[in-house]
């Protein structure tokens, strides 16, 4: 049996069942993020000095103890992955495979580049002995950057399985491919503006 | 919303956290922060044209154009 609306939009939302059901993850999403920079602005409101005393020494800024430079250098690999993305998408809907082969992959790398950037960041870190459990600021920091990142590695996943062997689809039914790719693209976009709030919100403010 | 439209709206965004970097970076001073304010601000200009060359594409090309902005 076919499942209806796929790639069809239904009459009564005027979009595809798939494209529905992703914005309502998204917002859940928004909801989960919503509330940790709630916690984080009523954290930093309610505490007298921020990030304040880390390893014995009082800070008065949170760019002295992150690492700014390699957060801006991770910022360009999203924005980056972005564009890669988009492009995939756009080179099945020319039926282009080989050119969504491309960008897919290139995708995914730079997903991998950013999570390689952030491992080394938070290595660096975790050897100054700024764990969580230091204060507030260390706390929703690696709260909020670690739940990031983990659904960085979920956006990997899933473009992992439409570069391999979710790519088969492409033969039988492409225009379902090709709506999942616009799919898999919103949830990626979704993550990528995540760290376009948290980058300033976090490391400059 | 669709990817397209989501991207030009991402590609806003990420074009005015460049700008704000960049006035972020100035207000830090130091000759290593103004490079840093005036690569974000040629980041933003490059956003910005890159963004508009997208919306250009998304009303003139057929398979953009198709579907719901």
């Amino acid at each position: 049996m076919q499942i209806p609306f796929t790639v069809a939009p239904r009459p009564d939302t005027g979009v595809n069942n798939a494209k529905l059901g992703v914005w309502l993850f998204l917002a859940s999403e928004v909801m989960l993020f919503g509330g940790l920079f709630s916690a984080y602005i009523f954290l930093r409101i309610g505490a007298p000095e921020w990030p304040g005393m880390v390893g014995g020494h009082a800070y008065e800024r949170a760019s002295d103890i992150l690492n700014v430079p390699l957060a801006t250098l991770n910022t360009m690999v999203l924005i980056g992955s972005s564009v890669t993305m988009v492009m995939s998408w756009a080179s099945l809907a020319m039926q282009r495979f080989d050119r969504y082969r491309l960008y897919m992959g290139a995708t995914i790398a730079l997903g991998f580049v950013f999570l390689v950037v952030k491992a080394f960041e938070y290595g660096e870190k975790f050897s100054h002995g700024y764990l969580p459990a230091e204060n507030n600021f260390l706390a929703i920091y690696f709260v909020l950057t670690g739940l990031h990142g983990l659904h960085v590695i979920g956006g990997i996943l899933v473009n992992m399985y439409f570069m391999w062997p979710g790519a088969r689809m492409w033969k039988t039914d492409p225009k379902r491919f090709t709506n999942r790719i616009e799919i898999a693209g919103l949830y990626w976009h979704f993550v990528d503006l995540v760290w376009i709030f948290l980058f300033p919100t976090i490391y400059l403010l | 919303m669709s990817l397209k439209a989501f991207h030009i709206v991402f590609i806003a965004a990420s074009a005015l956290l460049s700008l704000g970097f960049g006035a972020w970076a100035l207000a830090d001073g130091g000759a290593l922060s103004i490079a840093a304010a005036a690569v974000a601000f040629a980041l933003a200009a490059a956003l910005a044209f890159y963004g508009r060359r997208f919306l250009k594409k998304v009303a003139r090309t057929g398979y953009i154009a198709g579907g719901r902005l």
